[in-house]
């Protein structure tokens, strides 16, 4: 094992060389690029051994990921926000093939406005496809991830493709101290891949993602990917205990952080949880008893872990870094699904945040945890909050205000 | 050496491989063209399918093809191949594969594909130099649907969505050019009524290497309004008419395999196709059909 100061994007690279990897099509969009250039380099300078094929766009990107996948060998793909989104038809496509394959997701805001910062609308818009998700909040949970995605997309009980997701800018282009793990440790944990079945050859014809006649079959495919999804649970615990046992760190479904004998609890995905996570320590020296809780695994939906976490807590916050526009966060409705008529259910408040990259205060999540604290008591829920700060509308005034002069003084001057 | 096992008609295949019993409309002109070019290609291939008539051959739990199927989408069944092949490729590279479970990757789709939703993968496929067969066939309009217009609709057709009097206003792309833009390995016009011209351009095919075309023409009965016993008439007269020149590119150069003479005038294929009846009825419009005949003089005219 080696340390290194990798940055998300090298970290996504590193785990799809130590896992063998033998195919990436690929296509750049920032801030993703980073990876396929390093695997682009890998592959040119014999570091790796197979093939990266440039395609012209993501939606070819996606298919040629699955047809590889398909015919027999491991393939890692990547792409970012409107990327994700270009290939939306065969991210919800795929999945049905039943075929393993890994795609680092690195979040980005979707457009409108352009943004090249992060937030998970990106990846929440795959959140129904099919693809399993694990969302990580450091640069060695991307490496880990990588090789652990491979494991679950791969189990004979679960065969369908992963997405590794990292925040853009605040992960793939910030440098941390990475283990980078020893490459016979990395083929011991993910031997090479053999296809076992899923292929394409002269002497074994199948047809694969063929049409069926009416919603009866249909049906039965469809509910034999969620089942397979679901199965995704027990084995992403068995994978994730395997994986702590060959190196040492252990990423559960569902991190949990001084939250055993909190009150309240911050729920929150991805990089800017380890904002929420210093808040923790802070309350906590304040005398507050407050924790975080981090799923990992967003697809298959951690629903017993989180029960387990949060039932018998006072009150939740849980910090959306998305936006559903006419209901809010979907991380929120997420919860409140699993939650709802438990024993013991706390209460959620909602809170919107983060949306392209806009950062959280300290005091926003002191702000937060009172909100919270309030609306336990009263036994209401609050109404959602967008955060957002008295300042920042000042200035977003002042660029509105710039706008309208740059506007009459245009238009002053045309006929 | 001699690249052609077919010289004559009895040297066709003589049992079809592509089983019966689909869910094609009878006299499906798609259908017969892929019939006689699976024949010619064999088993040891992947039908990789776009969204279109075509997909419902494959129709869980039966398939007509002996070989191995993938439907992909309506954009992106070139992508698909190049998965494929990249893959293979790899697995032979590394010694995975025995060089006889080798496949080769055949496109599948309709005009809507291949003149539109698909031309970005199809270009981007032939520029990477995928090593590929584009098998097309060529309805003129996107038939699944139920024969709206398409970028092969020829001038004057009445569609789903130009059922007016003069019919569809824009002019049939011409995907022949644009695949020999791209300098491909190969490239060929066919029709199922010339079923020996048809083998051995598929024939030619198989022996080259790169990205090659085998474009259709496809005469639909349903989308274009005849009896489905005329398949093999419609198909003559496209190519008699010349209407549908039949052709082949190769090493940059173009060489036409049949060039109609006499060569009949067009309204003898426009007239048996109830898509272009408002051509002759209640009024024959002279001015449409002699402009279309025109075209075709034209086109002619710069073969020589
Ligand atoms: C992305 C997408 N848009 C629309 C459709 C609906 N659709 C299915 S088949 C088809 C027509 C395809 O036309 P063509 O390629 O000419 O094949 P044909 O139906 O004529 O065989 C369309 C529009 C689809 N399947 N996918
Ligand atoms: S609509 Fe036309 S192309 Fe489609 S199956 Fe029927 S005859 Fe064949
Ligand atoms: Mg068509």
């Amino acid at each position: 094992m080696t340390r290194r100061l990798l940055t998300g994007n090298a970290a996504a690279a590193w785990g799809a060389r130590l896992a063998g990897v033998d195919y990436v099509p690929a296509f750049p969009i920032t801030p993703q690029t980073e990876i396929i250039e390093t695997l682009a380099r890998w592959f040119d300078g014999g570091e790796m051994r197979g093939r990266l094929t440039m395609l012209e766009s993501e939606h070819s990107m996606v298919t040629a990921a699955a047809a590889a996948a398909a015919t027999g060998v491991r393939v890692f793909t990547a792409t970012s926000s409107q990327g994700l989104l270009y290939a939306m038809e065969m991210i919800h496509a795929v999945p049905g093939w039943r075929v393993p394959f890994v795609l680092a997701n690195v979040s980005r805001g979707l457009a409108t406005p352009i943004t090249l910062e992060p937030d998970h609308n990106d990846v929440l818009a795959a959140r129904d496809s099919g693809f399993l998700q694990i969302h990580c909040a450091s640069c060695q949970e991307v490496h880990d991830s990588v090789l652990i995605a491979y494991r679950l997309a791969e189990d004979a009980r679960v065969r369908l493709p992963v997405i590794v997701n990292l925040d853009g800018f605040y992960l793939s282009f910030t440098r941390e101290p990475v283990e980078v793990a020893d490459p016979a440790a990395a083929r011991a944990f993910l031997p090479p891949f053999t296809g076992r079945g899923i292929e394409f050859r002269a002497s074994r014809p199948v047809s694969q993602a063929a049409a069926v006649l009416g919603g009866s079959q249909y049906s039965y495919f469809r509910y034999e990917t969620h089942l397979a999804a679901l199965q995704a649970l027990p084995a992403y615990a068995e994978i994730a205990a395997a994986f702590a046992e060959a190196f040492g760190r252990h990423h559960p479904a569902v991190e949990a952080y001084r939250s055993d004998d909190a009150e309240f609890v911050f729920v929150m995905i991805g990089s800017f949880a380890t904002k929420a996570r210093d808040a923790v320590d802070r309350l906590r020296e304040a005398g507050a008893r407050v924790g975080l809780v981090r799923p990992r695994l967003l697809r298959p939906f951690p629903a017993a872990d989180l029960r387990r976490h949060l039932l018998g807590k006072r009150g939740i916050a849980v910090i959306d870094q998305n936006l559903s526009f006419g209901k809010g966060g979907v991380l929120h409705a997420e919860l409140a699904s699993v939650l709802y008529g438990e024993p013991g259910a706390p209460l959620l408040a909602s809170f919107i945040g983060g949306l392209g990259g806009r950062d959280f205060a300290p005091e926003e999540f002191y702000e937060m945890i009172d909100v919270t604290r309030r609306a336990a008591d009263s036994g209401r829920a609050p109404e959602p909050r967008l955060l957002y700060t008295a300042g920042e509308l000042r200035e977003m005034r002042k660029l509105q205000a710039i706008a309208a002069v740059e506007r009459h003084e245009d238009g002053a001057g045309k006929p | 050496m001699n690249e052609h096992v077919i010289h004559r008609v009895r040297d066709l295949p003589s049992a079809h491989l592509l089983g019966a019993g689909t869910a094609m409309c009878a006299g499906c002109g798609g259908l017969g063209a892929l019939h006689q070019v699976y024949d010619v290609l064999g088993e040891k291939t992947v039908f990789v399918n776009a969204a279109g008539c075509m997909t419902l051959l494959a129709n869980y739990p039966f398939t007509p093809f002996k070989g191995s199927w993938l439907y992909t989408a309506m954009a992106s069944a070139p992508a698909g191949a190049q998965g494929v092949r990249d893959a293979l490729d790899v697995l032979l590279a590394q010694g995975r594969l025995p060089p006889a479970e080798d496949l080769a990757p055949v496109v599948l789709t309709g005009d809507g594909s291949a003149y539109g939703m698909g031309l970005s993968a199809t270009s981007a496929a032939i520029e990477r130099g995928l090593d590929f067969l584009y098998l097309c066939y060529d309805n003129e309009g996107y038939g699944n649907t139920g024969q709206q217009s398409s970028g092969a609709t020829p001038h004057a057709a009445r569609t789903a969505t130009s059922a007016g009097g003069r019919g569809h206003p824009g002019f049939k792309k011409d995907l022949f050019a644009i695949w020999a833009a791209h300098a491909p390995a190969y490239v060929a016009t066919v029709i199922g009524a010339e079923p020996l011209d048809l083998a051995r351009k598929v024939e030619t095919a198989i022996g080259l290497k790169g990205p090659r075309l085998i474009l259709a023409l496809a005469p639909c009965p349903t989308g274009w309004d005849f009896e489905p016993a005329a398949l093999v008439d419609v198909g003559r007269l496209a190519v008699n008419t010349g209407i549908f020149p039949l052709k082949e590119y190769r090493d940059g150069r173009i060489t036409h395999t049949r060039i109609p003479r006499p060569r009949l005038p067009v309204e003898a294929y426009l007239s048996t196709q109830g898509r272009f009846a408002h051509l002759f009825s209640p009024r024959r419009d002279d001015a449409a059909i002699a402009a279309i005949q025109a075209q075709v003089d034209r086109y002619w005219q710069g073969v020589a």
